[in-house]
This record gives structure tokens, C-alpha cells and sequence, in this order.
């Protein structure tokens, strides 16, 4: 593939963004509906939880079973901050992110000196978060089991909007933040080297990329846009206890909004965290509020992807596209090289 | 810090506690050993025994160890059908996949019954669920004491079958050199699915040695879950006697540390001891090799 060809691709994508955030920024003017705008709200927080594990899982082939850990660290963070710091919100929120990056830093700096990977970096990941719950419990400036209550507040000095348009907004910039991440991943030099060290580690090390570092990377980045996500949850629902912080329902809605919608692609988190929500919403219409029953879906979807759609949601297309273009092209790749060309 | 009776005492529960993980991390390491792969969905499926122990005592009336026999042959077919139906249908040739199988059956299992069952925490009464033993200075529970017991019988049992029998042949030919087994005539998909029925067994005999003295809710499963791959990586992956080992050890740590450190944080120790042993010594401590 020539360089025109991928420039070209590159600029299209990053119209793609554009288009994706004018148009979902001007939702709010469109609609009064609370029920819309709180629905597409999630929504994009799921997206954003997915596209920060995507960066790691994805991009990285690093699969995280703990990322409430980063999650649950930028909440806390955030609340604590305001609560016992006095600090403003908005000042709170990089504070935020970069104790969560912090945390992501020091676990990935223990895993991957000891080579952790495959499925026991996603148990290590998961026992770091189990472990992160059990202090939360425990110590008392998180407020034990009782949890943390922000203080209501509204104003926008405060982050705290009268209207659901204003989170609408604030989660949308997250987003889109991590839409370019994740674009500068397809297209710069580091993705290159994370996408490298993912497909074969040794390989990459002996071209000269250092895997260690490319992954510490990865799971800083990973871990600050976690973060936000946390931070962004304590605003809006003004409350955070060491169940929702560090339990396995948000490592487990990113893991699976990721993969579903199609890992170390630009789109899929965001398709994945839609489609899950679309399925979400249409139960609870079905069969009312019923406790469990968006996990059983969630699980249900993920166990279907995994056997039928390894590569998401995303791969679909991706395969079409590959058939109208002829049997010729894309028999010559190889196929860890046709996911990564992947939209 | 403690007067040596409580230590004794303390130590002793960790044993008969320890005994029962044992027998949940036999199974693990025996599907792990055998597949290579890992079974997330553990902590989950003994939860399904769990509620299986206690429906047939409330509902039929079936005493919890009479119960055995029945809970374990459906433990079996449980797990030979998952894993001839879904697990093996979802690997593509990378481990990976087969962990999110397992994470989304766990996940599934479990919010399946806090959908059925609510999230209500229950046990069962029974006319031995409140006597006590004394050992030494110690008052041990009954119950206790048949789980330490049983536990260590099935263990011996899981040891035989392995051993001595043509399945548990196959079992370990499969486990060694999958393609030299094939070669040999044995039918791998059916020893793949019946090491993971007999895995599921371990739990089924688990949930009846454990219910008397225990409860069982939605979420049980995922205490067990890290407690169990404690154990296996601290025996080493695939290893037995490592898992029987691992389980005691694991057991008194528990029970010591929730003296020392209280309740809640006392479990901060098994994950400790987790993260510990899977960065700085993966192979364990009977294991040659990760």
C-alpha cells in the first residue's frame, strides 16, 4: 500500500471523527428528550470505556480483566479530591487521569518486566482490581462500604450540568480524544510499534522496538482514559462506592463492547458499546427492569462474538470488503496483517 | 500477638477449609492440565453446584452428602456439554478467546441466577450444621471436619481415576501429546470434554462438602475463583499434588491472615500471594515450567 493511499485513508478517517462529533454534539439541539439524550450519554460512556480498553486489548494484544482498577482510581480520585481537597472538579479531572495513568504505570511496569501476558496478565489485572476493592473497603478516606456522596452542585464552574446535554458534551469530548488516540495509533510510528509488538514480540525487539516500554505505553494511555471515564461517572451520578469502582461490571462492559464491536479498529468500540446498548435498551422494554439481565446479555453476546465473529462486528464489513475486492489481494496477507489494516 | 490455643484453633479451620479448595482447585488444574486452558468460569459453575446442593435439600428434602452422587453426575454432564458445545467451538487457536468463552459463561451463569434466585444470600439447616468437635483446644464444626474428610477421599478418588484407569490414561496421553494420542486412536474432543466433566465433578462434591457450613448467593463463585487460581499457580500449573498443597497453604493463610488483619482485608493475602507467585515464580512450587 503506497503512502498516498494511507494518507488518504488517514485524512478520510479523521473526517469520519469530525463528522461523528459535530453530529453528535448537535443531538442535544435536536432533541429535548431526556430519555434520547441520556441513552446516547451512556452510550458514549461505554464507548469510551471500551476505546481505552481497546487500546491496550486491541492494539496492544494485552487483554485486561481488571480495568475497573484504572476506573475506579480516577472516580475516587475525583470524589476525594473535591470532597476532602476542596479542589474544583475541573482541576480534579487531570488529576484524575494521571493517578489512574499512575496506577496503569506501576501494574504494567510489574507485569511486563516479568513477562507477563496471555491470560494471566488478564488474571493479574483482575486480582490488582479485586485487591484495589478490598483496600477501598477497608481504608477509611474512601468512605468504606458507605461510599463517597459528591455534594449536588450544579453549575458549570462546578461540572455539574442542569441538563443532560452538558455531561452529553463533556463525554463526547472524552470520546472523541480518544477517537484521535486511537487514529494516531493506526497511523503513527508508536502504534506501529505496539501493533508489532502485539502480532510477534520478538520480532518487534529484534528491529529495534523495546516491547517493554511500547506496552508501558499502552497502559498508561489506557489507564488515563479510564480514568476520565471514572471521573465523568462521579460527576454525573455524584456517588461511588468500592462495589461500582473496582467490581468486575465495568472491566467487564469494556472488554466486551470492544470485542464486540471489533478489536484494534478505530469504529468498533463505538459500534460494539451501540450495539450492546441498543440490546440493552430493547430487554428492558421487553421484559422491564429485571436485576442481571443486561450482564446475561452482555455475556450471552460476548460468548457468540468469540465463537462466530472473533473479529467483531467490524470484521464483518472488513471480510466483505475483502471478497469484492477479489481472492487475489487478500490472500497475499497474512491474517493478523488483514486485521490490522482493518477500519 | 495470640495465645497459642486461638493460633492452633485457626490454623486448624484454615486446614478443613483449605481441604475443600483443594478439591476446587483439582479441578481447575486437572482442566488446565489437560486443555491448557483456563477455566474462568469455575468460580461460576461452583456456584451452579452451590444452588443445585441447596434446592435438592429445600425443595426434595436430600440431605447434602446424600445429595452427592447426584449433584457430581450432573456437574459432569454439565461440563461435558459445555465444553463439547461452546469452549471448544471458541478457541480459533488462541487461548485468549478461550478465557473471554469462559468469562462470558461465568458472567452469564451468574447473572442467571441473581435473574432466578435474586441476590439473597441463603443456607441450609441441618440437624449437624451447628455441632462442634473439640480438638485439642479447638472446637472444630462438624461439618468441617466431613468436608476435611471427603475432600481429602475425593482427592484420592480424582488420584486413582488418573492413575490407574484406561480413561485417566487417555487423559494424561492426551494432556502430554495431543497429536500422539490421536495417532493412538483416542478420540481427544471426548477426553477434552470428559476432563472437564470430571473437573466440574470436583466442584459438584465441593458445593455438598461445602454447603452445611457455607451459603450460597449469585456472586459466591467469584470469591472462589481467585482463591482457586492461587492455588494452581501456586502448586504449579497442571500439578496435583501441587493443588492439594497449595490448597492447604492457602487455606491457613486465609484463616491466619483474617485473625491478624480482620476479615476483609485478611483476603488481601491470597491476592498478594497471587500476584507475587505469577510474576516472580509463574512455575510454581511443584511445577518445571510456566
Amino acid at each position: 500500500m503506497s503512502r498516498l493511499v494511507c494518507q488518504g485513508q488517514g485524512a478520510r478517517q479523521l473526517a469520519g471523527i469530525a463528522l461523528f462529533a459535530v453530529a453528535v454534539a448537535s443531538l442535544p439541539l435536536a432533541t429535548t428528550s431526556g430519555a434520547t439524550l441520556n441513552f446516547v450519554m451512556m452510550a458514549l460512556y461505554a464507548t469510551l470505556i471500551a476505546q481505552a480498553w481497546n487500546i491496550l486489548g486491541g492494539f496492544g494484544g494485552q487483554f485486561s480483566f481488571g480495568h475497573a482498577l484504572f476506573f475506579g482510581t480516577g472516580a475516587y480520585i475525583q470524589a476525594i479530591a473535591q470532597i476532602q481537597g476542596g479542589i474544583n472538579p475541573w482541576l480534579a479531572l487531570p488529576l484524575a487521569v494521571a493517578g489512574s495513568a499512575a496506577v496503569g504505570l506501576f501494574v504494567g511496569a510489574l507485569c511486563f518486566r516479568y513477562g507477563l501476558k496471555g491470560s494471566y496478565f488478564a488474571l493479574v489485572t483482575l486480582a490488582f482490581a479485586e485487591a484495589f476493592r478490598i483496600v477501598a473497603l477497608s481504608v477509611p478516606f474512601t468512605g468504606g462500604g458507605v461510599g463517597l456522596m459528591v455534594p449536588l452542585r450544579e453549575s458549570i464552574a462546578n461540572m455539574q450540568f442542569a441538563t443532560r446535554a452538558g455531561s452529553l458534551w463533556l463525554v463526547l469530548g472524552f470520546v472523541v480524544t480518544a477517537l484521535l488516540v486511537t487514529w494516531w495509533l493506526r497511523h503513527g510510528r508508536f502504534g506501529a510499534y505496539l501493533q508489532a509488538v502485539r502480532d510477534n514480540e520478538d520480532a518487534a525487539r529484534a528491529v529495534g522496538v523495546n516491547p517493554f516500554r511500547i506496552k508501558l505505553a499502552a497502559i498508561g494511555i489506557s489507564g488515563a482514559f479510564m480514568g476520565a471515564a471514572g471521573a465523568f461517572y462521579v460527576q454525573v451520578f455524584q456517588y461511588i462506592d468500592p462495589a461500582i469502582a473496582y467490581g468486575s461490571v465495568t472491566s467487564v462492559e469494556a472488554l466486551v463492547a470492544a470485542i464486540v464491536g471489533g478489536m484494534g479498529t478505530l469504529w468498533g468500540p463505538v459500534l460494539g458499546a451501540v450495539v450492546l446498548h441498543v440490546l440493552a435498551d430493547l430487554t428492558r422494554n421487553l421484559f422491564g427492569e429485571l436485576p442481571g439481565i443486561n450482564m446475561v446479555i452482555y455475556g450471552t453476546v460476548l460468548v457468540l462474538i468469540v465463537i462466530f465473529l472473533p473479529r467483531g462486528i467490524a470484521g464483518i464489513g472488513l471480510s466483505v470488503r475483502q471478497l469484492w475486492a477479489g481472492s487475489g489481494a487478500g490472500e497475499a496477507r497474512s491474517k493478523s496483517d488483514r486485521q490490522r489494516k482493518s477500519t | 500477638m495470640f495465645d497459642p490455643a486461638i493460633l492452633f484453633s485457626s490454623t486448624l479451620n484454615g486446614l478443613t477449609t483449605g481441604a475443600v479448595y483443594a478439591l476446587i482447585a483439582l479441578g481447575l488444574t486437572l482442566i488446565y492440565g489437560v486443555l491448557h486452558i483456563i477455566n474462568f468460569a469455575h468460580g461460576a459453575c461452583l456456584m451452579v453446584a452451590l444452588y443445585a446442593v441447596y434446592f435438592l435439600k429445600e425443595r426434595l428434602g436430600i440431605d447434602p452428602y446424600m445429595a452427592l452422587p447426584v449433584v457430581m453426575a450432573g456437574m459432569f454432564v454439565f461440563g461435558y456439554g459445555l465444553q463439547r458445545i461452546v469452549i471448544n467451538r471458541a478457541g480459533h487457536g488462541k487461548d485468549e478467546n478461550i478465557l473471554l468463552a469462559t468469562l462470558g459463561i461465568s458472567i452469564v451463569l451468574e447473572n442467571l441466577a441473581l435473574l432466578f434466585f435474586k441476590s439473597d444470600t441463603r443456607s441450609i439447616d441441618t440437624a449437624y450444621s451447628l455441632s462442634t468437635v473439640a480438638i485439642g483446644p479447638a472446637m472444630i464444626a462438624v461439618p468441617k471436619l466431613v468436608a476435611f474428610a471427603g475432600a481429602l477421599v475425593a482427592s484420592a478418588l480424582l488420584f486413582w481415576l488418573i492413575g490407574r484407569t484406561d480413561l485417566g490414561r487417555a487423559i494424561r496421553a492426551v494432556a502430554k501429546e495431543q497429536e500422539g494420542a490421536k495417532l493412538m486412536g483416542i478420540d481427544v474432543d471426548h477426553v477434552y470434554a470428559m476432563s472437564f466433566g470430571i473437573g466440574l465433578a470436583c466442584l459438584g462434591a465441593a458445593a455438598c462438602f461445602l454447603l452445611p457450613a457455607y451459603y450460597v448467593n449469585p456472586q459466591v463463585g467469584g470469591g472462589f475463583v481467585l482463591v482457586a487460581f492461587t492455588i494452581v499457580v501456586l502448586g504449579g500449573m497442571g500439578s496435583f499434588v501441587g493443588a492439594l498443597t497449595g490448597g492447604f497453604l492457602v487455606g491457613v493463610v486465609e484463616s491466619l491472615g483474617g485473625l491478624y488483619l480482620g476479615e476483609s482485608l485478611g483476603q488481601i493475602g491470597i491476592f498478594a500471594i497471587f500476584i507475587g507467585v505469577v510474576l516472580f515464580r509463574p512455575q510454581g512450587m511443584f511445577g518445571s515450567k510456566a
